[in-house]
């Protein structure tokens, strides 16, 4: 019983760091039609940036709020400076996100060495509290707690204000959303910048539970992957249902098949793929 | 003039091991030729179909994995081919129904999907693929009384393996299947409408690819006579795709030269650059950013461009 109880609060916590890293991909994806293989490595840029602002003296909340802004800056440069060169050659984007994860990886490996980095727990987050008289651990506790106010936030952003409204009519038609006014060009930076900055932060305050080493990245993307196909590209409510069924398939995948984990993770996106390829809240390709 | 060259290439390829001398360099030799074939093949989709996979080392490595559990289960050197390239010709038309339920970016996504589960499986199934540490098989065979043990005898047998590969390129691109494969990718709607089956043709198009990746898995792994999670991770695959689109794409000499370089520049430059990966990652930028056509193309549309002609 009390197993099983871990093995779910460690997916509901999985499944919500899943969350703050593929709604950015996913939006990505959705109105700008990039497959960001970069998005993995802003995750653990953000987390390797946070370890050493941490060390200079920064708190844990500020560094993961400036680490976020870091790689969003980083994020943004990328995007004006090399993607947008290659707007609609989906080929070309696909091997220029790839070669700069490969290029972000040595360079992390370079500064911040091979050996795996533990971000410390707040302090006041630490421990466990006790409901019902079962232990918790306070602090993955509140990271579930920040992926639902982001969730929240999101939703409330993108169906709620007139950016979001901006941004769901470029994701459905970015021609005709030219057409009436909107300045798509600057959605893409501000949609990228964002994206850049969820995956970074994700990666800070991931840093406790999963800590930073080489390959992080490479072990998340194939994740935000399956997400966003589970989900369907664009659709936040797609991503966080996709984001908390990997996280508990992984878990649960994990602790039952050992062997087999990642079959039992990538089998269900399988079975979406073959029978509803748009994803499960996603919308039919025009 | 075209006849003379490649009569001259093909004397060149037949002597490398007679005048390089060191045996290094008739190895490196090898693994290009290897290497091309794997790009070859990768390039029938990414080139002529316009289907990018990210998952082809899945395919490298299942080839691989294949024949290092046929050996060790003590099976002949025949039965190890032919089982090998059974499986990886079951494996690449699971592939291609799966992968082909998108094309363009979905493609791309469903192929790194299925090549993370290869990977997974590799790693992690420990029982099946021992995990990290690997299969190690041993001895190479000796088809036709050609020992293969030797670095000169694994050349010649590769080359003559690389050579056979080329001369079904060429026959592919030439026949009508591989103008209705290129049809696909650039007009799937009107090859629909003119009556071809656009997905059959990809799907035929996508075993093709799988039979050649097959064939260079194989020979990976009687060159290596190892073979590990290493050689099915993602970036085995964007190597693959690396040497397609640094070569030229949908080219016959493309991906031969975009092979030869990446091998020569892992091999030879790693020993003095430390940040190889760096350095792969930079290539494939620069060469996206700058010479999207990729190397062979670009060349000649300097060349063509040169006030020397």
């Amino acid at each position: 019983m009390s197993v099983s109880l871990l093995l779910a609060i460690n997916s509901i916590t999985l499944g919500g760091l899943l969350f703050l890293l593929s709604a950015g991909f996913s939006l990505i994806f959705g109105l700008m039609k990039i497959p960001n293989l970069t998005h993995g490595s802003f995750f653990m840029l953000g987390a390797y940036l946070s370890t050493t602002l941490i060390a200079r003296g920064f708190d844990f909340w500020t560094a993961a709020l400036v680490a976020g802004v870091l790689v969003a800056v980083f994020g943004t440069i990328v995007e004006r400076l090399i993607l947008r060169r290659l707007a609609g050659a989906e080929l070309a984007q696909v091997l220029v996100t790839l070669g700069l994860s490969f290029m972000i990886a040595d360079v992390c490996l370079m500064v911040w060495t091979g050996d795996p980095i533990r971000i410390d727990t707040p302090a006041a987050l630490r421990g466990t509290t006790s409901v019902m008289g079962l232990g918790f651990p306070i602090y993955r506790l509140a990271v579930s707690l920040i992926a639902v106010v982001f969730a929240a936030g999101l939703w409330g952003l993108l169906d709620r204000t007139r950016l979001g409204a901006m941004i769901r009519a470029g994701v459905d038609d970015a021609p005709m959303a030219r057409v009436v006014g909107i300045r798509v060009s600057r959605l893409f930076t501000v949609v990228f910048g964002l994206g850049a900055w969820l995956a970074g932060f994700a990666g800070v305050i991931g840093g406790p539970i999963l800590s930073v080493y080489p390959g992080l990245d490479q072990e998340m993307l194939p994740l935000a992957l399956v997400v966003v196909i589970l989900g369907g590209s664009g659709s936040l409510l797609g991503s966080f249902v996709g984001s908390f069924v990997v996280g508990f398939l992984y878990n649960f995948g994990q602790a039952m098949f050992p062997e087999l984990a990642y079959v039992v993770l990538f089998l269900p996106m399988l079975l979406v793929l073959v029978v509803r390829p748009q994803g499960l809240f996603g919308r039919q390709a025009v | 003039m075209k006849r003379f060259a490649l009569a001259a290439a093909l004397v060149v390829l037949a002597t490398v091991p007679l005048w390089v001398g060191s045996t290094y360099y008739v190895n490196i030799a090898s693994q290009i030729l290897f290497y091309a074939v794997f790009a070859l093949a990768v390039n029938v989709l990414a080139g002529y179909a316009g289907l990018v996979s990210l998952g082809h080392a899945g395919l490298f490595g299942i080839a691989a994995y294949a024949a290092a559990k046929i050996m060790t289960s003590g099976h002949g050197h025949l039965a190890v081919a032919a089982g090998a390239l059974a499986v990886t010709l079951a494996a690449a038309a699971v592939f291609a129904v799966l992968a082909l339920r998108g094309t363009g970016l979905g493609f791309v996504m469903i192929t790194v999907a299925l090549g993370q589960i290869v990977w997974g499986v590799a790693y992690r199934w420990i029982s099946l693929t021992n995990g990290d540490n690997g299969i190690t098989i041993s001895g190479r065979p000796s088809p036709f009384g050609l020992s293969l043990a030797s670095p000169r005898g694994f050349y010649w047998a590769t080359l003559a393996v690389f050579l056979l590969a080329v001369a079904s390129m060429a026959v592919f691109v030439a026949s009508p299947f591989g103008a209705s494969v290129r049809g696909t990718r650039d007009q799937p709607r009107r090859m629909n409408a003119l009556g071809y089956h656009v997905w059959m043709i990809r799907f035929l198009a996508f075993v093709l690819s799988g039979f050649w990746t097959g064939v260079a898995g194989l020979l990976y792994l009687y060159y290596n006579q190892f073979v590990s999670p290493q050689a099915v991770t993602l970036t085995a695959s964007a190597e693959a795709l690396l040497m397609v689109i640094s070569g030229g794409t949908a080219t016959l000499l493309g991906p031969i030269t975009g092979a030869a370089l990446v091998v020569v520049m892992k091999n030879v430059a790693s020993a003095y650059i430390e940040r190889w990966n760096f350095v792969l990652g930079a290539i494939f930028v620069a060469i996206v950013v700058f010479m999207p056509e990729g190397l062979v193309p670009g060349v000649a549309r300097l060349v063509r461009r040169s006030p020397l002609r």
